[in-house]
């Protein structure tokens, strides 16, 4: 329990204004983006605004054995930032510096509290990009998509938040403050700990500062959209795309159930007597190039029986873009709960997911469209539910179940960009078996052997 | 249950039974994409701030985990200015703006008014004494505050400026002079135009008729050039959404009826306005404050589809002449929260001004983005209000415009206090005041040719 004193020593370290303690407060990080959660209220939540506070905090937490849940902006979608077992919320929502931009280094280094977005917007000037893009990039935070290893839409072609952190200063259970990694694109030096890290769901340590690697905007795209009658046509075009050699910036993908809620919804155009859409941009820095892939991406949509529409405008593809955009809010109008999932095959086995994920949503009869990033194979299977109907949510967390089972019988992972969190705990060991979770633990217990950071996440706490 | 009505009164809306606040709560994912926007949110960095968060204490309200009418609650409830940015980012359409007036009228009927607002309240109701109230502010302002007749504005004098600081009543604090003669008292009750082509009734609301008067006069003279005659109706009260915002259902609802007597017997076709929150209030809050009265709602009803902000009016209901008379301005144009996010006008003021000769056009990024004012919000949370404040005037200064334009009295009071300390001596203007200026200058042979 969190008495007076200790939240003293917690004004003390960041100042009074920092510290959250009224209902009204706490109450509102007692949530994430995530649905179907339970909802739990922390003790208290401070607001650090320097690196040596975050050590201070984490050693007052150790000393008293208390919770810490390292949050950003709380838009995860794995429950990974509800305070399960009490303690203390660590916003870093005021933490929000960006510290250097070095356009000669290719290179930014901000605090984990900036929004992805304003870095985007502060390196814009010098032509370049920081390239993951989850959904949320107007409001996640740096910190949070670290911690999460956040996808986004142009993952196949750009990659996720791993391939642009550089370095990190990370404060650890113990206290300590580590540093490693940097601005030179070589560095072997010790283990690869970015990578640990990086989509640790602040289990091991607390991201407080981030090197994030920068590239040179591509200054020409082309956008389309292609219609196909059976689904079978829009997957056998999106590996004959790739195998064409062209490895569009974003290949999205919709599924009937979710044109026609898109349709309903926004009206924007689309004939609802298809199987599946694919949105398909490509881009690059010499135009002739961008020129040339989008021909091949076309030819090989024709090949596949699709019907082809070419953006001729900004103006065309912002339409473009409007479909794919209102696929969530369009499916989530339809019902009060929202189960986003983000299952993951092998980009050959789209199809088969997608006719999967189908006949799943017959079986427990659902209402589920599935949407996604199809050209990494990350697929959003989205079912509509009410969380007050009992039996329904019965029924949801079957169909979950399905999905999972699937998804790993087709090689592929229980979740591409969303994380495990305390939604998919469960399931790890299917995916990663037991030794897979004994090298968990180590790897926890050896960084934080009290269980104090982020606790019920990822890895399950040991049995006393 | 003392946060629902009591039965049998016929007044079922949100704002008489919390719980029918219910369905607008399930709505929220908790995505959290309000938080690219808020204004409050985006100065404190804190849940409580966004709409997301607020959501979530409602929630916990209805779930009486808290009480409606806990001082934090309450606190709480009343640090939003209702500017409604969250709602147009908000993927399933949460009406954000109805929570948080269903839950501040529950507060109201738990707790009552304080005795301060409800003293002020009361003054709004009983007309003639409020608009004594406010002749006599405009002769004894001078005893306070200081003139500055280069602005139009006044400021603080000590050791008024001393006491009031606090509250950002500071020496460079400046705020518009109150009226020593209203607009509503300087112009006719009817304006009749020969060959008038349409009849309007101007609700001109308290700002303009206190504080702006020149607008008002402004307005009256685009419609003289236009060939609409004009009704002022002197029956004509404030919109009552200052006090709707705190929760005052009971005021709001009188005041409304007797705003739709006073409009009807004028006998016009359409109700014009020149402020958001007063057009806001006749296309959407009267109506659904009414649905359940059987003579006002209908009436209320009626017109909300024949009111217009006065820049619809000029481009969609009638087609205006272009006016000749030369304005050399950089002009830049802040749009207003209720404007744009209630009466959907945001188009409507630009071509307006680009169509002034001599006129050059600049806009600001994020226009859309709350100046901060949010009525009273303003006098209750001053730091806050000064610091969204800044940022608008950056984003101001960033355009190089030498005049800032708005459709809305209560930002142009926002901005004259703030381009007062952060801006660049840019002027603040309705656009409806180029516009009548220009008309008024093609009339002194200053008119361009015509293209």
């Amino acid at each position: 329990m969190i008495d007076k004193t200790i939240i003293q020593e917690l004004e003390r370290i960041v100042g009074e204004k920092n510290v959250l303690t009224r209902k009204v407060d706490l109450v509102t990080y007692s949530y994430d983006a995530t649905a179907d959660m339970p909802k739990h209220i922390p003790d208290v939540v401070v607001m650090p605004t320097a690196t040596e506070e975050v050590q201070r905090i984490v050693n007052l937490a150790q000393e008293k054995r208390l919770a810490i849940y390292p949050r950003g902006a709380g838009t995860n979608l794995s429950g990974g930032t509800i305070p399960l077992k009490k303690g203390i919320v660590m916003s870093f929502q005021r933490m929000n510096k960006i510290l250097e931009v070095d356009a000669d280094n290719l290179t930014a280094t901000v605090q984990p509290g900036v929004v992805i977005q304003d870095l985007n917007n502060a390196v814009a000037p010098h032509g370049l990009i920081y390239p993951p893009d989850p959904g949320t990039v107007t409001t996640a935070t740096m910190g949070g998509s670290v911690a999460e290893n956040s996808g986004g839409l142009r993952g196949l072609k750009y990659g996720v938040t791993k391939h642009y952190v550089m370095g990190l200063e990370v404060v650890l259970a113990n206290g300590d403050k580590v540093r490693f990694g940097g601005k030179t694109v070589k560095n072997v030096t010790a283990y690869d700990f970015a990578n640990l890290f990086v989509g640790s769901e602040g289990t091991l340590g607390i991201v407080t500062e981030i090197t994030a690697k920068l590239i040179p905007g591509p200054k020409y795209r082309r956008s389309m959209m292609a219609l196909f009658k059976k689904l079978e046509d829009a997957g056998n075009t999106v590996t004959g795309i790739i195998k064409s050699q062209v490895i569009p910036a974003t290949l999205e993908i919709m599924d009937r159930k979710t044109i026609e809620t898109v349709e309903n919804y926004a009206k924007v155009g689309l004939p609802t007597d298809v199987e599946a859409l694919l949105l398909i941009e490509v881009d690059g820095m010499a135009e002739e190039v961008v020129e040339r892939e989008a021909q091949a991406v076309a030819k090989v949509v024709k090949e596949n029986s699709g019907d082809l529409k070419l953006a001729a405008s900004d103006a065309e593809r912002d339409q473009l873009w409007a479909a794919r955009r209102a696929a969530l809010p369009a499916l989530a109008q339809l019902s009060p709960t929202v189960v986003l999932e983000d299952a993951t095959v092998p980009r050959t086995r789209i199809t088969d997911m997608l006719v999967a994920c189908q006949k799943i949503a017959e079986k427990y009869n659902l209402k589920m469209g599935t949407f996604g990033h199809a050209g990494d194979g990350n697929l959003h299977p989205t079912i509509l539910a009410d969380a007050n109907n009992k039996e329904e949510m019965e029924r949801v967390h079957k169909a979950v179940d399905d999905i999972f089972a699937t998804a790993l019988s087709f090689g592929g992972t229980l979740t591409g960009e969303h994380g495990i969190g305390i939604a998919k705990m469960r399931y790890l060991g299917d995916e990663i078996g037991q030794s897979g979770l004994r090298m968990m633990r180590s790897v926890k217990e050896a960084l934080d052997p009290n269980y104090i950071l982020n606790p019920g996440k990822m890895v399950p706490v040991k049995e006393a | 249950m003392s946060v629902t009505a009591e039965k049998g009164k016929g007044t079922g809306t949100l704002y008489d039974d919390l719980e029918l606040v219910r369905n607008e709560l399930a709505k929220c994912m908790k995505c959290g994409n309000c938080m690219a926007v808020c204004p409050v949110y985006l100065t404190d960095k804190a849940e409580a701030g966004v709409a997301r968060g607020k959501i979530a204490v409602a929630e916990a309200v209805l779930s009486g985990e808290l009480d409606v009418d806990d001082p934090e609650v309450v606190e709480m409830l009343f640090n939003c200015l209702v500017c409604k940015s969250c709602m147009q980012n908000c993927p399933t359409k949460v009406n954000f703006d109805r929570i948080m007036l269903a839950l501040r009228a529950a507060v109201v009927r738990k707790k009552g008014l304080h005795p301060l607002k409800d003293m002020i309240f009361g003054l709004l109701k009983r007309p003639k004494l409020f608009d004594a109230g406010m002749k006599v502010g405009a002769v004894l302002q001078g005893l306070a505050f200081r003139d500055d007749p280069d602005k139009k504005a006044i400021s603080p004098r000590s050791p008024f400026a001393f006491v009031g600081r606090s509250y950002g009543f500071d020496r460079d604090r400046s705020l518009p002079e109150l009226a020593a003669t209203p607009f509503r008292d300087r112009v006719p009750e009817v304006v009749n135009v020969k060959g008038a082509q349409t009849k309007v009734a101007f609700f001109t609301g308290c700002s303009v008729n206190y504080f702006y008067p020149s607008v008002g006069e402004d307005v009256v003279t685009v419609f003289k050039e236009n060939k609409v005659s004009v009704a002022v109706p002197k029956g004509q009260q404030c919109c009552g959404i200052a006090v709707f915002v705190h929760g005052d259902v009971t005021t709001v609802r009188e005041l409304a009826r007797k705003n739709i007597d006073a409009m009807e017997k004028s006998g016009a076709e359409y109700i014009v306005t020149a402020c958001g929150s007063c057009g806001g209030a006749w296309q959407h809050e009267y109506k659904e404050l009414l649905s359940e009265d059987p003579v006002y709602g209908p009436k209320a009803e009626y017109w909300s589809g024949r009111t217009y902000d006065i820049s619809t009016f000029l481009t969609k209901v009638i087609s205006y002449r272009f006016p000749r008379g030369k304005v050399d301005a950089v002009v830049t144009y802040h749009d207003s929260c209720h404007l744009k996010k209630t009466m959907k006008v945001s188009q409507e003021p630009r071509e307006i001004l680009k169509s002034i000769p001599g006129v050059t056009f600049k806009e600001m990024a994020k226009p859309d983005a709350c100046c901060g004012s949010g009525g009273s919000y303003l006098l209750t949370h001053y730091d806050t209000s000064k610091t969204i404040a800044q940022r608008k005037v950056a984003d101001i200064n960033q355009t190089k415009a030498d005049q800032v334009t708005t459709g809305c009295p209560a930002c142009m009071m926002q901005l004259l206090d703030h381009v007062g300390r952060f801006g660049k001596d840019q002027k603040i203007a309705h656009y409806v005041s180029l516009l009548a200026e220009s008309y008024r200058r093609e009339k002194k042979g200053s008119a361009t040719h015509v293209r």
